[in-house]
């Protein structure tokens, strides 16, 4: 992923976009911040947010056309938010802190705004709070120009005067009773002389008479370049009323031009680019999503006293209908993204710098994602934080900066279920073809071999024309580690597995299989297993209560619609009820297990896993083996497809208890040896037996977070064992040894126990001790 | 660079001996090595054969952190 493509990414993210109210407010008051304050009755931080943005409060407060109320997204429901009212209740209720103008750095500089309405004082204001010296002219004798013209009661005096206080206090002159023009007592040739740069807020006067040497429009007002408000001569800038309809006056876009002149007056001394980065100036749309699915209507507050306005009380409780707006619809959904406590883009930005960076510091949350495409199912633009994830190790596998530890385990494991222990093609029993293959994945033949072992039977029973058998892994977890070369080899691996057996049609017992056959190998044809078996019917299948079972799909296949079906309709003829739980289907969540994040970050797989079992308190039904084995070893009854047709070991339809890493490693190997006994005659080696572990189910969950294999253990002891060396504690007996087959040291704390070692303790680690006596290896 | 705890280096280290050699251990200077970095570490050791003591809650604990702090140079 370059920096374009992960731009054009990000940006599909809508989180980061102005709420609608402050998209539509010229000036872009945070109307959710000042709410917000609002809501815990802090009236004085919700007058300091909107003092923020708006330069003289208790004005704007009380002229506003409040183009945000037009604009909330509770308009299209209910009633917009009464921010308005809610504005002046600030103003009124909110104890009034000093304008802060902070430490200003006095410029040489100096402006002259004409016209000492709305926006010249705007200008004025912001102007002198940077440094700049200011001279107001006006014809008039007062600052406010047809603001004077409103009544005591829109807008009392004290108010206006109060507001305006502030532009002495910024040392701005005023020069009142002077006209602009040719006979006037200031011309603009002599304002430019004299100042760096002029702001003209000339109302709605007529300005052809005054013969300013601009250029006109055809109705003959200035022409106004509408980004940076420059007219046709450099250094004059111009807007407010004057670039206004005649119909459809705005006080608030005045303000705004104040605010943009000032922005271009600033560059235009400092000899910036006028025009770049503007893009936040005025009101704007937004894109920000918000889902209102679930709010319940409640119109608008109206105040006891509609003279006096809200009361405290009235006003906290009109704030409270403010949605807050925001997207967060993946977040919501995802425990990745809720643990981070990050915004999805901000993640993703970080994510993406990290490849880059001196010390990786987001190595691990770029390992955690489980890959499972949730987010970019529930945005409306496509924003995935997986495809970020996924490109990002496979570029930092790349530059050789993957750290070992984050999926070394898994690769391992993949080499395991690659290697001869596992791996088998063979053509059915007797024949030299194949129409068909099944092939498990190495996931559900580490969980449930018996399961895999009856279901081939099964597929032979129904289906004629040869069913071969492939046993190996589809390679995803070189994949999901960002391998890309391992995984390409896996591919090949698979291609010439299929090719070998004369390219029959494959069918799959793993989603994630499936999701990668169909993704990677688009020329081999596949049925999903359970797709097949709704086609075929129905084994016999042993007695069992009917049971209230909520789906969890597979996150690999989110898309697969036939393959959700069918698990429906299988469950409902094997007498089970379907329950649907919040998100499902296309919207499912991980199991933890995805994307190797259990491998990763097991404290967070932990937590995910959790959270989806915690969505109901009805067993689950699923079609994946590891979202059976995740869910079980985190104590939730979940009944693989499988489960219910075949049963466990014994045949009975129960549910099965956890299995572990080593385990499912064992069981790989016992079941490619069995399948070459009972399905092809052929007596497999006898393999000497094993030391024999006894491991408690303390340590076996120990073992299972560090990543520690039952053979690790059995590596340590018989190294142990076979130099003595060891260390041995003198008050328990207990020995300590440990061993190093490859990258890992591994320890052991063990005591002897009749024909077996009792495990008291294990543990593993990769830095390397390098002297002399503690080479165990 | 995390800086490794002296109860989680040493913890019950005084309780053991090396079997082989039959003499308890003693603190003395280890070398760690990982991704291309070492660095001496006091552990309990034998002192005649070298072979050192890693305790579970130091494996556990504050080498996982030097381990990532080293990985994500």
């Amino acid at each position: 992923m370059d920096l374009k493509q992960f731009q054009d990414m990000e940006a599909r993210c809508t989180q980061e976009d102005m709420p609608r109210c402050t998209a539509a407010c010229p000036i872009h008051v945070d109307v959710r911040a000042m709410l917000s304050a609002l809501r815990k009755n802090d009236f004085s931080k919700a007058y300091a947010v909107f003092a923020q943005a708006a330069p003289f409060p208790g004005i704007i407060s009380r002229l506003c056309d409040h183009p945000c109320q037009k604009f909330c997204i509770r308009a299209d429901m209910d009633e917009s938010v009464a921010v308005n009212a809610l504005e002046q209740a600030c103003i009124r209720l909110g104890p009034k802190p000093p304008v802060r103008k902070g430490l200003i750095l006095r410029k040489n500089n100096s402006v002259a705004v004409v016209g000492a309405g709305i926006s010249g004082l705007t200008a004025a204001f912001y102007l002198a709070r940077k440094g700049y010296k200011l001279s107001i002219f006006d014809s008039g004798n007062a600052f406010g120009g047809r603001l004077s013209a409103f009544s005591e009661e829109t807008l009392p005096r004290q108010t206006l005067s109060g507001d305006f206080d502030v532009l002495a206090d910024l040392h701005a002159r005023a020069r009142f009773g002077v006209t602009l023009g040719l006979v006037g007592d200031i011309s603009l040739a002599g304002l430019l002389e004299k100042f760096d740069a002029v702001y003209l807020g000339l109302g709605r006067r007529e300005v052809s008479a005054l013969a300013l040497g601009l250029e006109l429009n055809a109705d003959k007002t200035i022409r106004i370049d509408p980004e940076t408000l420059g007219t046709s001569k450099p250094g004059v800038f111009a807007g407010g009323t004057h670039r206004q309809p005649e119909n459809d006056l705005s006080l608030i876009s005045s303000v705004a031009d104040g605010k943009a002149a000032m922005i271009s007056i600033d560059r235009y001394i400092q000899g910036a680019s006028l025009t770049a980065a503007r893009s936040n100036i005025g009101p704007q749309p937004t894109r920000l999503f918000t889902d209102t699915g679930k709010v319940a209507p409640r119109p608008a507050l109206a105040a006891a006293d509609p003279a006096q306005g809200y009361t405290g009380a009235e006003a906290v409780a009109e704030a409270e209908r403010c949605l807050d707006c925001e997207c967060m619809e993946c977040v919501r959904r995802c425990e990745y993204l809720k643990h981070y406590k990050i915004a999805p883009r901000m993640l993703g930005r970080q994510i993406f710098k990290n490849r880059t960076e001196v010390v990786r510091r987001f190595n691990r949350h770029m390992n955690s994602c489980s890959l499972c495409r949730q987010c970019e199912a529930v945005c409306r633009d496509d924003f995935s934080m997986a495809e970020i994830c996924h490109a990002a190790r496979e570029d930092i596998v790349r530059q050789g900066k993957m750290p070992p530890s984050a999926f070394g385990f898994a690769l391992q494991d993949m080499k395991y279920s690659d290697s001869d222990v596992f791996t088998l093609a063979r053509h059915e029993f007797g024949r030299f073809e194949s129409r068909f293959a099944f092939y498990p994945g190495c996931q559900l033949s580490g969980s449930a071999p018996w399961q895999v072992a009856k279901t081939y039977a099964y597929l032979r029973e129904k289906i004629s024309g040869g069913v071969g058998l492939m046993l190996g892994c589809c390679g995803v977890q070189a994949d999901w580690a960002g391998e890309r070369e391992i995984f390409a080899n896996a591919l090949q691996s698979l291609r010439a597995q299929w090719e070998g057996l004369g390219r029959p049609g494959l069918i799959l017992g793993c989603p994630t299989c499936y999701m990668v056959f169909k993704k990677n190998l688009p020329e081999i044809p596949v049925d999903f297993l359970f797709s097949l078996v709704e086609k075929l019917g129905l084994p016999e299948v042993p007695p069992g209560e009917s049971r209230t079972l909520a789906v969890h799909d597979s996150c690999t296949t989110r898309y697969e619609k036939e393959i959700q079906n069918s698990v429906r309709s299988l469950l409902g003829k094997l007498g089970h009820v379907v329950e649907e739980l919040e998100n499902s289907k296309e919207f499912t969540g991980c199991c933890g297990f995805g994307g190797l994040m259990q491998i990763s970050n097991a404290h967070l797989a932990h937590q995910v896993a959790d959270r989806r079992i915690g969505e109901s308190e009805s067993d689950y039904a699923v079609y994946c083996a590891m979202c059976r084995d995740n869910f079980a070893n985190r104590g939730k009854t979940a009944y693989h497809l499988l489960d219910l047709i075949f049963g466990d070991e014994a045949g009975n339809i129960a549910a099965r208890p956890p299995v572990g890493y080593s385990r499912r490693h064992d069981n790989r190997a016992r079941l490619k040896a069995a399948l070459l006994r009972d399905v092809w005659g052929e007596d497999a080696r006898e393999e000497p037996s094993p030391i024999r572990l006894l491991i408690s189910p303390e340590i076996r969950a120990l073992m299972e977070d560090y990543l520690i294999m039952d053979a690790d253990l059995r590596s340590v002891i018989a190294y142990a064992e076979r130099t003595g060396n060891k260390l041995q504690n003198g008050a328990n007996g207990h020995f300590f040894a440990c061993c190093k087959p490859a990258h890992v040291t591994y320890w052991a704390e063990y005591s002897v126990e009749g024909n077996g070692y009792a495990i008291h303790d294990a543990y593993c680690h990769r830095l390397e001790i390098i002297d002399a006596g503690s080479a165990c290896s | 660079m995390v800086k490794m705890k002296d109860e989680e280096k040493l913890s019950n280290g005084k309780d053991l001996i090396c079997a082989k050699c039959t003499v308890p251990l003693k603190v003395g200077p280890v070398t760690f090595a990982y991704v291309g970095t070492t660095f001496p570490v006091s552990l309990f050791h034998c002192p005649e054969c070298g072979l050192a003591y890693v305790p579970g809650a130091l494996a556990r604990g504050s080498m996982l952190d030097v381990q990532m702090a080293l990985e994500d140079k």
